[in-house]
């Protein structure tokens, strides 16, 4: 038995703790914004928050959530506006969108502990996150306008 | 139900049904069919613009989109003639029904080819026309007066004489209720002149932006249904390769996994087209559980034929049968003289690999086929191929299958080609219950379509004055047509119709392009921009070589070689069948013109010319496809150690008339990091006839760090008056020469094959 906060709500599982954070919020919960590119941390679209850092949730077993807290794009802000989330949408920045979810993920946690990065700082954060739209001129962008906010 | 008839080719229905809505739109469907539906909701599904009481306007969406914007585009084209507010506007996401929401008639929905804008700007235009039209008629009648004093204006109908004025929403019932028919003669309803547009020509955001950053974008996977069952399949690691036996009594230990099934092979004399290869699949409750099954298999392969495909002999072969070249494509003047009586011979071979798509969203579909019709929801670029598909392999018509079309995360031309969806539909009958299958990356990688691998030869013939008096291009790469017909050896007139026997160098007098022959081992399928990646590539590569050669700069070189004339006549040069993207060449013409104004445009605004730093370089390509011109300038930054960065892109586009040119930037801002994931990362190798890369680790794409960060566009108005062209693609193909011409210009060492490596700048 695996117990954690999910977006705020105290939550537990007895399946397979080695199921993944991404397979257990898609498949279990229904939480679908978090998702699946690679399945080896390479890629970065399943990208969570656990306990506040950015991990790549399609290698990370449930049972690394136990007693700690984990947020998903559903739940990076109640209305949707979070300061990089309103950033995106100023530069306009999703073509197909898939990414995005965890490109968010990645820059939240960023700006959480270097409120004022610099392009490199984004950049080495942002690396492990691919857009094959090619988006990365104005994630870079959207990044820098949230920085300017938070 | 009322029905107008205003227009020769097309119909308008107006249509209450049983609902508050007013539906207005184009339908191709006999009237009988849309009686037999009065009453039913699902009668409005057939409408491209529907108004709901409280004025809220539903537009209908019937192309797939997958980054390019699609889904704002066309919408913004029908608000534009309907005078709809932007802000009252929703968009419905047609499902497959080319009678219904294919409305140009060209291309059955089929969401490739950069053709959307220009196959359907103006059957948009006319239908919210249409639309607005009917608006007015039925606020004349509620006022009662004559149609031509009343008007439409941002969501509202004005009287002219009063200056009174209704909602859209205020007039949905009298409309419903009132007979349109203007008469078989009635004049088709007025277009807006450009002055007076809107939103076309303006920039508009992504219309899915909000749901795209909270989480709520509804993409394949994210579909859900009751009593769903989720598949993963183990599939033949050699094309075409079968099943001997299996055991797969270990995962079926595993909790989650409820069965595990063969998915029969195709037969061995059945071409591969986009249907299901076969395999076995692994079916339970969870992914997680499913994937671990996958692994426990225990599967026999009989490997086929194709285990002889090895990168390193056919890449080869390749090479050699485009030195051998064989079938002529085009013969302008006398090559062999020219070459007799040259002064200098400059001759270089490209070599381009094979790539694969990889869609942030791997293939995945859900499907349904417990009861009639079957359902499948996919990210599909083909709705219609992919009920087609379906049918064909359940065995059922096709008019049973309905297709719906989530968001693609990401397209590229994988996702026009259905087999994903075979596979799910053959599977849900199988165990009886809805299934989705998903691809992991490693199958998308490793069982996908891949971008065809080629060898070009090229060879000019150089006065003294260093003028270029012959070309002579030979061509070897596998067919895609062998997906139909796998014995096919030569190339098609699509593939040499990418931008190669349109070689729009018109001041050369000489010219010859020749395909060499190859077998197709795998399948070869279309991938963003398809050919014309490396016929632009050898191209413009081999043109700055010539420019080296004469002591030119390349600029003007060019410039000189393309001149200025507005057509280039490839019928003269003895071209049979101009492919020209499936279009006329009388609506869609070549111009060498709009060519060198695009390049001349990116030479002035990329400050071409201008003196840099050592180790710096800056790099011209200018390519037309899908009825575009694009011209990039990339520059470069080596450092000692030969790693660069790329500090600059500029990029000159020509895309006739458009909608929304800030879906043009984002078009071509992302063109230019897939460009240069094809210069620079990733490469598709065979060895015993299994692709060797299996993820992102091995199959390198671009990253933040070595992706172009400050890509400028600018697009270039001067013929805006002519027809839309394509915009999704065309940002492609230039990148790869422009940043290989850069590398040359920053250390005089030539790439001539890709990707471009390390070796290749410290060799």
């Amino acid at each position: 038995m695996v117990s954690f906060k999910i977006n705020g709500v105290r939550r537990s599982f007895d399946g397979d703790p080695n199921m993944p954070i991404l397979w257990y919020v898609r498949d279990e919960l229904g939480l679908a914004g978090t998702k699946f590119g690679c399945g080896r941390a390479l890629c970065g679209a399943c990208t969570v928050h656990l306990n506040g850092s950015a991990v790549r949730a399609c290698v990370t077993p449930i049972a690394a959530a136990n007693e700690g807290e984990i947020t998903t794009i559903e739940g990076l802000d109640p209305a949707g506006e979070h300061p990089v989330q309103r950033a995106w949408r100023q530069h306009n920045v999703p073509q197909c969108g898939y990414c995005q979810s965890g490109q968010i993920m990645q820059a939240a946690a960023l700006l959480a502990t270097t409120p004022k990065p610099s392009d490199t700082q984004i950049s080495n954060a942002m690396q492990g996150n691919i857009c094959r739209c090619g988006t990365y001129q104005r994630i870079l962008a959207a990044v820098k306008t949230a920085a300017s906010e938070v | 139900m009322a029905t107008i008839r205003n227009m020769s080719r097309r119909q308008f229905i107006a249509s209450s049904g049983a609902t508050t809505a007013l539906v207005l739109g184009a339908q191709l469907a006999p009237n009988p069919v849309l009686a037999a539906l009065k009453g039913n909701p699902a009668a409005i599904l057939n409408h491209f613009v529907k108004i709901d009481l409280d004025g809220t306007v539903t537009l209908t969406c019937s192309r797939s989109e997958m980054g390019q914007g699609v889904r704002t585009g066309m919408p913004m084209i029908l608000a534009d003639e309907l005078e709809a507010d932007w802000n009252r506007i929703q968009v419905w996401q047609a499902p497959g029904d080319p009678e219904k929401y294919d409305p140009a008639g060209k291309d059955a929905q089929n969401t490739d080819g950069s053709r959307s804008t220009r196959h359907s700007f103006q059957v948009m235009r006319e239908l919210g026309a249409a639309a607005r039209d009917i608006l007015e008629r039925a606020a004349a009648e509620q006022w009662g007066v004559d149609r031509s004093a009343v008007y439409a204006d941002r969501h509202r109908l004005y009287r002219r004489d009063t200056g009174d004025s209704v909602d859209f929403g205020d007039v949905v019932e009298t409309a419903a209720d009132m007979d349109l028919n203007p008469g078989p003669d009635a004049p088709a309803p007025r277009l807006k002149q450009p002055s007076e547009w809107r939103y076309i020509g303006k920039d508009m955001p992504v219309i899915d932006n909000r749901d795209m950053s909270t989480g709520r974008a509804v993409y394949g996977a994210d579909v859900d249904l009751p009593n769903l069952k989720i598949a993963v399949i183990a599939r033949p690691p050699v094309y075409r390769g079968r099943l001997r036996r299996f055991d797969a009594s270990e995962a079926l230990k595993l909790d989650g996994v409820d069965s595990v099934v063969e998915v029969p092979a195709l037969a061995t004399d059945t071409p591969a087209q986009f249907r299901a290869l076969g395999g076995v699949a692994v079916i339970g409750s969870n992914t997680w559980s499913v994937t671990r099954g996958r692994d426990l298999l225990d599967i026999d392969w009989d490997d086929g034929p194709f285990v002889t495909h090895e990168s390193a002999n056919y890449d080869q072969a390749l090479v050699e049968a485009a030195r051998k070249g064989g079938k002529r494509m085009r013969d302008r003047g006398s090559v062999d003289d020219a070459f007799e009586a040259a002064d200098n011979v400059v001759e270089a071979e490209y070599f381009v690999p094979y790539f694969t798509h990889t869609p942030m969203e791997p293939p995945v579909a859900t499907v349904d086929a417990t009861s009639t019709p079957v359902r499948i929801w996919a990210p599909t670029q083909a709705p219609n191929e992919t009920r087609q598909y379906v049918a064909e392999a359940l065995g059922i018509d096709m008019a049973d299958v309905e297709c719906h079309i989530t968001l693609l995360g990401g397209g590229f031309g994988r996702k026009s080609k259905p087999d994903f969806a075979c596979e799910a539909a053959l599977l849900s009958r199988e165990v009886g219950a809805p299934v989705r299958v998903q691809w992991t990356r490693e199958d998308e990688i490793q069982n996908g379509y891949y971008h065809a691998a080629s060898a070009q030869h090229v060879k000019a013939a150089l006065d003294k004055d260093g003028k270029v008096t012959a070309w002579h291009h030979c061509m070897a790469a596998p067919t895609l047509f062998a997906l139909w017909n796998p014995g096919q050896r030569d190339s098609s007139n699509l593939e040499v119709g990418m931008g190669l026997v349109d070689l729009p160098y018109t001041r050369i007098p000489n010219i010859r392009i020749e395909t060499g022959q190859t077998d197709t081992m795998i399948r070869v399928g279309w991938y963003r921009s398809v050919n014309n990646i490396q016929h632009a590539f050898a191209i413009n590569s081999f043109v700055n070589e010539l420019a080296v050669a004469a002591g030119r700069d390349p600029l003007e070189f060019m410039l000189e070689l393309i001149g200025d004339d507005d057509e280039l006549d490839l019928a003269a040069d003895g071209v049979e069948e101009f492919w020209n993207y499936g279009d006329t060449v009388e609506e869609w013409p070549v111009s060498p013109k709009r060519l060198a104004n695009a390049l001349r445009a990116v030479a002035e605004r990329s400050d071409y010319g201008e003196k840099l730093p050592p180790g710096q370089g800056i790099g011209l390509a200018c390519h037309r496809s899908f009825h575009s011109y694009v011209a990039t300038a990339v520059r470069v930054a080596v450092a000692e150690d030969g790693t660069f960065t790329v500090p600059r892109v500029d990029v000159a586009i020509d895309c006739g008339r458009y909608v929304n040119p800030e879906g043009i930037r984002k078009q071509i801002e992302g063109a230019c990091v897939y460009g240069n994931s094809i210069a620079r990362n990733g490469k598709i190798t065979t060895r015993r006839g299994a692709v060797e890369q299996s993820n992102f680790h091995d199959y390198s794409v671009s990253r933040m760090s070595d992706a172009p960060l400050d890509v400028r566009v600018h697009v270039v108005d001067d013929f805006i008056h002519l027809r839309p062209c394509g915009v999704g693609e065309p940002g492609v193909p230039p990148y790869a020469p422009a940043l290989a011409n850069a590398l040359y210009a920053a250390t005089r060492k030539r790439i001539r094959s890709l990707p471009i490596t390390a070796e290749q700048l410290s060799a």
